[in-house]
């Protein structure tokens, strides 16, 4: 039997489809998980997909954490289920305190839309076991409030803990504390980030497949688990 | 009927960029003497009933929950007299 992946769409999620491809890519089966949806439908894990949840009304991802569908994967993500939350899915993460921090408004205002290189720091959560810490990828970067903040308590914890999972290279695009581009829950199971590795799955249509590993990662951890 | 007013900004010491991209405008628009600006979110909420502190607590913890960030937003609560209240 496949493992099969969840990728959640809220109205105006945007990259659920290129989640879902990864997904496939990756050789799972891919799952749509409707923002109504209270049952999670027996997936392995959870992808949040970037885009826009409900307008980005409030606050970036404020509204999607109090869908039905955020009530439950709450409640999994906590009980263990691997989540992914890729930008939009981030900030939905942050604002569901399953992540600590939250992401505000780019430093210089713009929004951004780059090829950014990455930093793997922790190799060993649900979602980067297929890389190697200190790894440097390529994945695509678009955001407008990809800014990276918690209080410096917080943010120590983070280093100790090694939850810092992703930092930006050649230039923190965001003005992001501590260069900061991903973290994790203390489990490892949470994890978020604002770059986009579903964009970089095929060489044809991004800049490389350097956000496979991604989607194999959590394979893998479902393999070892059976 | 009453209006609650639920004021949200950043705390002092999140960067807010936004507010600094309206200070540096306004040299520009002959505006001196201003040194900072902040730019935060008021929420106006039409509330049935009376405002008891029961219905305060109710709107304190909605701010809480979800009008506001408490990671990186302060807010503040209170009741707008109306007109018609007000006037003897």
């Amino acid at each position: 039997m496949s493992t099969r992946v969840g990728v959640v769409t809220f109205p105006g999620s945007l990259d659920d489809r290129d989640a879902q491809r990864a997904v496939r890519l990756a050789g799972a089966e891919p799952v749509a998980l409707w923002h109504r949806d209270t049952s999670l439908h027996q997936v392995d894990a959870v992808i949040l997909p970037g885009g826009f949840s409900y307008g980005d009304y409030l606050r970036c991802g404020a509204i999607a954490r109090f869908s039905p569908v955020m009530e439950t994967v709450i409640e999994q993500a906590r009980a263990g289920l691997p989540v992914l939350g890729i930008c939009n899915g981030f900030q939905v993460l942050c604002e569901s305190h399953l992540l600590p921090g939250a992401l505000t408004r780019n430093d210089h205002l713009h929004f951004i839309c780059r090829d950014q290189r990455l930093r793997v720091e922790n190799a060993d959560t649900a979602w980067t076991a297929d890389y190697t810490a200190g790894q440097e990828i390529t994945i695509p970067l678009k955001n407008g409030e990809g800014g990276y903040v918690a209080d410096e308590r917080t943010l120590d914890e983070l280093e100790a803990e090694g939850r810092v999972v992703f930092r930006y290279l050649d230039g923190n695009p965001n003005g992001s504390r501590r260069d900061i581009a991903g973290v994790s829950n203390a489990a490892g199971n949470v994890v978020g980030l604002m770059p986009h590795p579903e964009h970089a799955v095929e060489s044809l249509t991004g800049p490389g497949t350097d956000g496979l590993g991604f989607f194999t990662s959590v394979l893998k951890k479902m393999v070892a688990a059976s | 009927m009453a209006r609650v007013v639920v004021d949200v900004m950043l705390k002092p010491e999140i960067l807010d960029p936004q507010g600094q991209a309206v200070q540096r405008a306004l040299p520009r628009l002959g505006f001196a003497g201003i040194s900072d600006v902040r730019q935060g979110k008021r929420f106006e909420l039409e509330v049935d009933g009376p405002v008891d502190e029961a219905a305060l607590a109710r709107i304190r913890e909605l701010a809480e929950t979800f009008l506001a960030n408490t990671v990186i937003e302060d807010f503040t609560v209170r009741v707008e007299e109306s007109a018609e209240e007000v006037a003897p």
